[in-house]
């Protein structure tokens, strides 16, 4: 058994300790977007009492402090991901911003009429889009690795789309409808043998897992901050720098020039080029809290104590009769997606909300994973480090009762 | 267990979710309408057979939640002999029983629909129940293109 201080942590989350509709919260809804510890609230509403103005321009005492803590956020998103340099992460809205801007500067400057861009079957809309979008603007052509029933990448299918032609691939860390979790590393070694840039999409992953990007070798990886107990609205792009500097900016504006005249401006160098406008000042310092806060419990002992969590609600949801689960990777994250024989997730949804639990209902986001499965939506609990053995007791006792009274 | 949700799903609702009334394909249908909730996934597709102004036959086909296949349901039975301005007075005060101002609600006027009149209190919930009534709103308009609530 571990010892895993979950207690601990459960306090460190206030929300946590509110009542729905009467009920103690249960809160499995993670995958779409995690709840804040103090330590993230505490560090935004300090910046706005003490240490807020705008950053990079001024020579006010407040100004410099309020760089100084935006920088050493970027620091950290640069440790915590291990990447080589600070100068390779950019700040944007969220992972969605992150894949667009990848589409439109990378893509629009190296995708041509005829190339090829690489995902699989199983992305978020966040990845099908904006390269369905650059494909209209090139000519460009998506192609669509496959997966199994399991809900598994087909790997060789996977290496039989790389050729010639391929410029990009850009898949997902880890499936937010199903849990899965690819074989990233193995796919980066083999596009890169062909010559072809990777992006992963580890919007999922980044809270589950350890992740280190040069270990990976990755030359794009995106993720969001409320999906890393950090603020709504914030998001971190890395790419390798030599690839960052030859992509052209994304959008044009104040900090990312070094002159400007009306015949012609000059770009900034890494990372502002890419970072236009004034940032969410206070959501990145208070994604650096969150980062805090994660190092000092441990990515891998998180990645332990939820696997230990997916074990045991796996287990338990085996033995519901008329459940069955969507996506049963052998390789999986803390993500339980299911369907109960007729009875349909949002009415699933509402009734587990009604007993105090917030689970997800919907085709989230995936449609064409809901098409694979031939289902127009799935139930999914979602799991989170805060979240206990005792939780999952309740979902499945609401889950068995509600099979009852819909008979 | 589910106390609370007792106003939401009556026994009715279950019935009718169980036990679809009207849930056939219609041949010779005179007017045929999809409905589509994109955020849920539900989809129906509703059939009229039609006498002059008035609705002579009403079935559907489709998959659902209990509220939106229990809603259509009904629907297919109370519209069955009403006149289109029958109908459309009907889909008027269904959408101000689940939409709007509490004051304006005539239970008495919307009959058996009142069991779905607890949707109210779940804005999630709304389009769901809504979803077959936009459907015959598009059929009674002659409209073939299919609609969705996004």
């Amino acid at each position: 058994m571990t010892t895993f201080p979950v207690a601990k942590i459960r306090v460190d989350f206030p929300i946590l300790a509110e009542k729905i509709r009467g009920k103690d919260l249960v809160y499995l809804d993670n995958a779409a977007s995690c709840q804040k510890p103090n330590a993230v609230i505490d560090a935004i509403s300090n910046v706005y009492r003490h240490e807020y103005a705008n950053i990079h321009r001024g020579v006010h005492t407040l100004s410099v402090r309020a760089t100084d803590k935006f920088e050493a956020a970027r620091e950290k998103v640069q440790r915590f991901i291990n990447a080589a340099s600070s100068k390779e992460i950019i700040f944007v809205r969220g992972a969605t911003e992150a894949v667009n801007l990848i589409a439109q500067t990378y893509g629009r400057a190296n995708i041509k009429a005829g190339d090829e861009i690489v995902i699989t079957a199983m992305e978020h809309h966040s990845n099908i889009v904006p390269w369905q979008m650059l494909c209209e603007q090139t000519g460009a052509v998506l192609k669509v690795a496959p997966m199994n029933t399991q809900g598994e990448l087909i790997y060789d299918a996977f290496e039989a789309l790389l050729n010639d032609k391929t410029k990009l691939v850009a898949v997902v860390h880890m499936s937010n409808a199903l849990g899965t979790i690819n074989p990233v590393k193995k796919m980066i070694d083999a596009a890169h043998a062909k010559g072809i840039p990777v992006m992963l999409d580890g919007a999922q992953a980044i809270p589950h897992m350890a992740v280190d990007v040069q270990a990976l070798d990755c030359d794009f990886y995106v993720f969001s901050g409320h999906k890393l107990y950090g603020p709504s609205g914030i998001g971190v792009l890395y790419g390798k720098q030599a690839l960052l500097e030859a992509m052209p900016p994304y959008q044009g504006g104040g900090d990312m020039i070094k002159t400007v005249t009306f015949e012609k401006s000059q770009y900034a160098g890494l990372p502002h080029k890419f970072e236009a406008g004034t940032p969410s000042i206070a959501d990145v310092i208070g994604l650096g809290a969150a980062i805090d806060y994660l190092h000092d419990i441990g990515m891998e002992a998180i990645a332990a104590y939820e696997a230990e969590l997916l074990d045991y609600a796996t287990e338990k949801a085996s033995q519901i009769k008329g459940l069955r689960i969507i996506g049963e990777a052998a390789e999986k994250g803390a993500i339980l997606s299911f369907v109960l024989d007729r009875i349909h997730p949002h009415d699933i949804g509402t009734m587990l909300d009604s007993l105090g639990i917030a689970i997800r209902a919907g085709h989230h986001c995936a449609m064409p994973v809901m098409d694979f499965y031939g289902v127009p939506a799935t139930a999914r609990a979602s799991f989170a480090m805060y979240n206990t053995k005792e939780e999952i007791d309740v979902l499945m006792a609401g889950i068995t009762n509600l099979i009852e009274v819909f008979g | 267990m589910f106390e609370d949700l007792r106003d939401l799903y009556q026994e009715v609702i279950f019935d009718h979710n169980r036990n679809p009334r009207n849930f056939r394909v219609m041949d010779n249908a005179d007017r045929k309408v999809d409905g589509f909730n994109p955020l849920c996934g539900d989809r129906l597709t509703l059939f009229l057979k039609m006498d002059g102004d008035k609705i002579v036959d009403a079935c559907f086909q489709g998959s659902g939640c209990a509220i939106s296949t229990a809603s259509v349901s009904l629907m297919t039975e109370i519209i069955k002999d009403k006149t289109e301005a029958e109908a459309d007075a009907l889909f008027k005060l269904f959408h101000e029983m689940t939409t709007g101002k509490e004051e304006h609600i005539n239970l008495e006027a919307v009959g058996k629909l009142a069991v779905l009149a607890g949707v109210r209190e779940y804005p999630a919930r709304v389009k769901c129940a809504t979803l077959a009534w936009h459907t015959l709103d598009a059929a009674l308009k002659n409209e073939t293109q299919a609609i969705s609530t996004e």
